[in-house]
């Protein structure tokens, strides 16, 4: 399983309410049913994870999460997860405002762009192509990079309290200078 | 698992009859050995609803009082109405629990009824091109149609059984009008775009279009099988269907007694029930924290999308029925 979703397995409590946007094929609301009897739904907008969705047993909504997340009441969350898509979204702070509107509580994970490969190759005059950020930059779907900082100054002037931090690489915790050595972020956050 | 039909359609789900190996059920795409609806796991069961002309007691059937076709005496039923009907059969049939209801459309409605009539006889339940009510709009075309229909001169006032007479052209004009409804602008042009039906344009009022000629065939056809006080009641039990009424509009109260477990498919070119429409039925059950998915297909067919075989579509029942414990 990928490194950041081992972290949100973990911070969902046992049978916490869960939505995760970008659901994908629905792997990680499996698991959360399974390890935490979270019980969830996913939001997906692609056909085709869809459909593995359904096929895996996962309640799925294809709806497209730009648009807003009409279709939840206020409130009606513990979790709302955002899991390797915050980069790809196009309103992100609509989307962010959002997710602490239907839950209680956001979780969010995406690739660090200050890793220092990532600032390496932009040095020696490329876009940044790595295990955490895979693709060439005219197929890639990520429009808004983000890095350790960046994030954290959004939240602050969003009015969003971060709760936990966990920056990783390949796998493994990053306590020392976490925006040039974490390629990958995850954050527990809530209104405050 | 019980499979509801539409306006026009049947008990006939799948399959043909031994001599008429042509007429294909309604939904022989989806259900039948090996397809996504399979009857080698499921056992299926199609009724047809109260009040239609193809085997249920209807309009055209004899009134035990008085010896004589029901015609205009007979009552409005309801989507309710059908729903009780069915689970009589299901009584009958000696069925307690279905596995799940499914329906399209108006079958949608039956389907979406029975978790709320039978919370605790339905364990899934389909509904495909839903609303949870009709629209002004839909409620308009409805009654073009019913007017159609009513002032056609071989109506008689619904008695026309004895008369000897049809009102053909009425119907005719009822069914052009919901094919029009039934199929997207976009689909529309793709099947026919303005396509002469003769070499230049007539300067009359015969078929000059494709499109014309398609839709005078299609209502030629209906008027000959279907009949009309049919038609009148079907509009209806559409117009009258809403289970929020009972509850000031609240939709979320009204399927609060649901305990169906839900997939909800709505297409995206349907503009006779458009996807917001189905959006507001799984509005209401993550309200009341049901389990629900909900599929959007990017499908041209328009409202008909749901009779058609769409790829996707076909995938994700397919991938659900399998997930249905028996």
């Amino acid at each position: 399983m990928r490194a950041d979703l081992d972290a949100i397995v973990r911070w969902v409590p046992e049978g916490a309410r869960v939505l995760d946007l970008g659901c994908g094929d629905g792997a990680l609301l499996r698991s959360l049913w399974q390890e935490r009897k979270a019980p969830g739904y996913g939001v997906e907008i692609d056909d085709d994870s869809v459909i593995a969705c359904v096929a895996n047993d996962v309640n799925v909504l294809q709806v497209d999460l730009e648009s807003g997340l009409g279709l939840f009441a206020d409130a009606s969350f513990d979790c709302v997860i955002l899991s390797l898509t915050l980069q790809a979204v196009h309103r992100t702070e609509a989307v962010l405002r959002e997710m602490l509107r239907v839950g209680r509580e956001a979780i969010v994970s995406f690739p660090n762009f200050g890793h220092w490969s990532a600032r390496l190759q932009v040095m020696l005059g490329k876009m940044p192509v790595s295990a955490a950020l895979p693709y060439e930059w005219y197929e890639t779907p990520n429009v808004h990079h983000c890095t350790v900082t960046d994030f954290e100054d959004l939240c602050r002037r969003l009015g969003i309290r971060i709760r936990e931090r966990l920056v990783l690489h390949e796998g493994k915790p990053v306590s020392l200078m976490p925006n040039l050595l974490g390629s990958l972020a995850v954050y527990r956050c809530t209104q405050s | 698992m019980l499979v509801c039909h539409a306006l026009n359609a049947s008990h006939h789900v799948a399959g043909f009859y031994q001599n008429q190996p042509e007429n294909l059920g309604w939904w022989d795409n989806l259900v039948g050995p090996g397809k996504p609806l399979d009857t080698q796991r499921f056992f299926v069961v199609g009724s047809n609803y109260l009040g239609s002309c193809f085997g249920s007691t209807g309009p055209a059937s004899i009134n035990p009082a008085n010896g004589k076709p029901w015609g205009a005496d007979f009552p409005v039923v309801t989507v309710e109405d059908w729903v009780e009907t069915q689970a009589r059969l299901a009584d009958h049939l000696g069925i307690d629990t279905f596995a799940a209801v499914i329906g399209g459309s108006l079958g949608a409605m039956q389907a979406l009824q029975w978790t709320l009539s039978y919370p605790q006889r339905v364990r899934h339940a389909l509904v495909i091109a839903a609303a949870a009510k009709l629209s002004p709009q839909n409620i308009a075309f409805n009654e073009v149609a019913r007017q159609a229909i009513m002032t056609d001169p071989d109506f008689h006032g619904g008695h026309y059984y004895d008369k000897g007479v049809v009102p053909t052209r009425g119907l005719r004009i009822a069914r052009m009008i919901g094919h029009i409804t039934y199929l997207s602008g976009e689909a529309m042009a793709e099947k026919f775009g303005r396509l002469l039906r003769r070499k230049t344009l007539g300067f009359d009022f015969d078929i000059d279009f494709e499109v014309e000629s398609y839709l005078r065939y299609q209502g030629d056809k209906f008027s000959t099988y279907f009949d009309a006080n049919t038609y009148l009641r079907i509009t209806k039990a559409l117009d009258y269907f809403d289970p929020a009424g009972d509850f000031d509009g609240n939709l979320s109260a009204a399927l609060a007694r649901a305990q169906a477990q839900f997939l909800v498919v709505s297409f995206k070119s349907d503009w006779r029930f458009p996807p917001a429409r189905s959006r507001e039925v799984v509005r209401a059950l993550l309200d009341n924290r049901r389990i629900v998915s909900y599929l959007e297909i990017d499908a041209p067919g328009g409202h008909d999308a749901f009779l058609l075989e769409d790829p996707r579509y076909h995938a994700a029942l397919r991938s659900y029925f399998a997930t249905i414990d028996l």
